[in-house]
């Protein structure tokens, strides 16, 4: 498989300036990362505040573009401002807050302005617009006003805004950190759907660990630097490593621990609560 | 002490053709010492009425009691009453201002009009409270991390000295050890203060390990109001509102299904270690009792 997300020691730096504008400090946001991002895979990227998530994602559509290294998304390089249009087109962003990110005052607008912006004929974004709502199961309110939906259909519209631009790879930063449980369920299962049935790949930003139990592939970020990455089951296999990294492992994961601590015969490595279902059961089959 | 709701109904644009019920009869009593869990989906009516509880938003209808004194009645002293009621909202560092983080954590207990020294000596140990050591304290709030900034915007709340402390979301977009850190503070403030909490919160799983009391409001009323372990008995009846109960019950529940004896209605991880233990032993004393 090819690599839709390639980085090479890039390295960012934020600069703090006095009131005559010299620069009086510099902080390390991205310290040398370098990944790769198969294509149609689903990854998480995991850290604590501060550690350069939200940092590194924005490299990922050339919001921001690196001091040293090279970010190439689907093999464009994101410091050529003349591929800015094409990278966006190919990796979309969706934030924490959709409030923040809404612009238009009915839904089905909303999508459109995503491909409206990149020049899309106008019949084809009405096209889009309509796959790219039923994809998110939002078709029925896209005459709705934005305001009137609750915050989990609020991201799935920002989500589908982001599909009608028919991007091969989407970068969520914390999407359901403001969403209730139902929010939250939802928002998840969306994205599964679209790795799954559309081949998008899936970079998810998150503090909450048992959305990231059944992805392909996670990073642990730590000052700026990639400390940690594998499969969950990998990361989640030492909780003292991860509790270091200001984390926590899932709540199966962690009950687990707990019960073999106890004395319970149980196996290493379970982290959903289907696996520690499964290994009490074979303890009294 | 005690913040008393009676049949509070409260409308959005009233008298427009926009007018919307955000509450609707809301009763309720807030006494000394709680840890209340407020729940409701996005919309549910929770901001608003947190808003009601210290006056910042006037009631349509009905009315707000603090020892027995209506709230909203001429000659009630508003702001000292704020004091005690104290709001922490959500992002609240977003409302971070001043140039040090001492100075910031002091604008509260200064506009109570408290003296400079009064003031400083209320700011220090807030901060102390949440633990935000001394060496920040002369330090711009903007400086600060995410979990630092946010602590600093709690200790500027509890620097008033609220007999209520209100959290809306204290924990968004904190990473797991920040979240920790944050609702540890507030359950100390719960047991050696004895300050009354309401936490508003989506993680069922947090007001599951630490309040003693849940309000559950959807559409604008309460639909219950009780133990944790009573309204996370309702999973159905919570879900249907978007709303769920926390992992550790979905756990047990599967856990039962497969024929181990555990009690179902634990909500909380350690009490859950507990009950699949002794389920385990009273199965493998029967298997040792049949053969």
């Amino acid at each position: 498989m090819e690599n839709i997300v390639n980085t090479e020691n890039i390295k960012y730096q934020y600069t703090k300036h006095d009131s005559e504008g010299n620069v009086i400090d510099t902080v390390n946001a991205l310290d040398g990362v370098s990944v790769n991002v198969e294509a149609g895979s689903f990854i998480a990227v995991l850290g604590g505040n501060g550690s350069g998530k939200s940092t590194f994602a924005k490299h990922l559509n050339a919001l921001l573009v690196p001091k040293e290294g090279t970010v190439y998304i689907d093999k464009m390089n994101t410091t050529d401002d003349s591929l800015k249009f094409d990278i966006r087109k190919t990796a979309g962003m969706v934030f924490q807050n959709p409030d923040n990110q809404i612009v238009a005052s009915v839904v089905d607008e909303e999508v459109g302005f995503g491909p409206e912006n990149i020049g899309v004929p106008t019949e084809e974004i009405w096209v889009r617009v309509e796959k790219a709502l039923k994809d998110v199961g939002m078709y029925a309110y896209k005459d709705s006003s934005p305001n009137r939906l609750s915050g989990g259909q609020k991201q799935r519209v920002a989500i589908a805004g982001i599909l009608a631009m028919e991007p091969k790879c989407i970068i969520l930063d914390e999407p359901t950190a403001m969403l209730d449980p139902k929010g939250r369920k939802d928002v998840l299962k969306i994205l599964h759907e679209l790795n799954r049935e559309k081949g998008v790949t899936i970079i998810l930003i998150t503090h909450y660990m048992e959305e990231v139990t059944d992805v392909d592939h996670v990073f642990v970020m730590e000052k700026g630097r990639v400390v940690l990455d594998g499969s969950p089951r990998f990361i989640f296999s030492n909780i003292d490593t991860i509790k270091q990294l200001r984390l926590d492992v899932p709540v199966a994961a962690s009950l687990a621990h707990k019960l073999k601590s106890e004395g319970i015969d149980l196996q290493d490595g379970i982290i959903t609560e289907g696996e520690l279902i499964d290994a009490i059961e074979n303890i009294i089959r | 002490m005690e913040l008393k709701v009676e049949d509070l109904c409260y409308d959005y644009n009233k008298g427009t053709n926009f007018e919307k019920r955000a509450l609707d009869n809301i009763n309720l009593s807030i006494k000394e010492n709680e840890f209340i869990g407020l729940i409701g989906h996005t919309g549910s009516g929770k901001s608003t009425l947190i808003q009601t509880f210290n006056g910042l938003l006037t009631p349509t209808s009905g009315k707000v009691t603090w020892n027995g004194n209506n709230i909203h009645e001429k000659g009630f002293s508003r702001i000292e009453f704020r004091s005690h009621i104290g709001i922490v909202f959500q992002y609240p560092e977003y409302q971070l201002f001043e140039t040090t983080v001492l100075k910031d954590v002091c604008f509260g207990p200064k506009n109570l009009g408290l003296s400079e020294e009064e003031s400083k000596l209320r700011a220090e140990n807030a901060l102390n409270i949440v633990g935000l050591e001394e060496k920040y304290w002369q330090h711009s709030p903007f400086e600060l991390s995410g979990g630092q900034k946010r602590r600093a915007a709690i200790a500027g709340v509890l620097a008033m000295e609220p007999e209520i402390l209100i959290l809306d979301e204290p924990t968004a977009g904190l990473d797991p050890k920040g979240r920790d850190e944050i609702l540890s503070v507030v359950r100390r403030l719960n047991r050696e203060r004895e300050t009354s909490i309401i936490l508003v919160s989506h993680s069922m799983d947090d007001v599951a390990e630490y309040v003693n009391r849940i309000i559950v409001i959807n559409d604008g009323r309460i639909m219950y109001d009780d133990t944790p372990v009573n309204i996370f008995r309702m999973t159905e009846e919570l879900e249907a509102i978007h709303l769920s109960a926390p992992q550790i019950t979905y756990i047990l529940r599967d856990l039962e299904k497969i024929g181990l004896n555990v009690d179902t209605s634990v909500i909380r991880i350690d009490d859950a270690v507990e009950t699949i233990k002794s389920a385990l032993s009273e199965y493998k004393n029967k298997v040792k009792g049949l053969t």
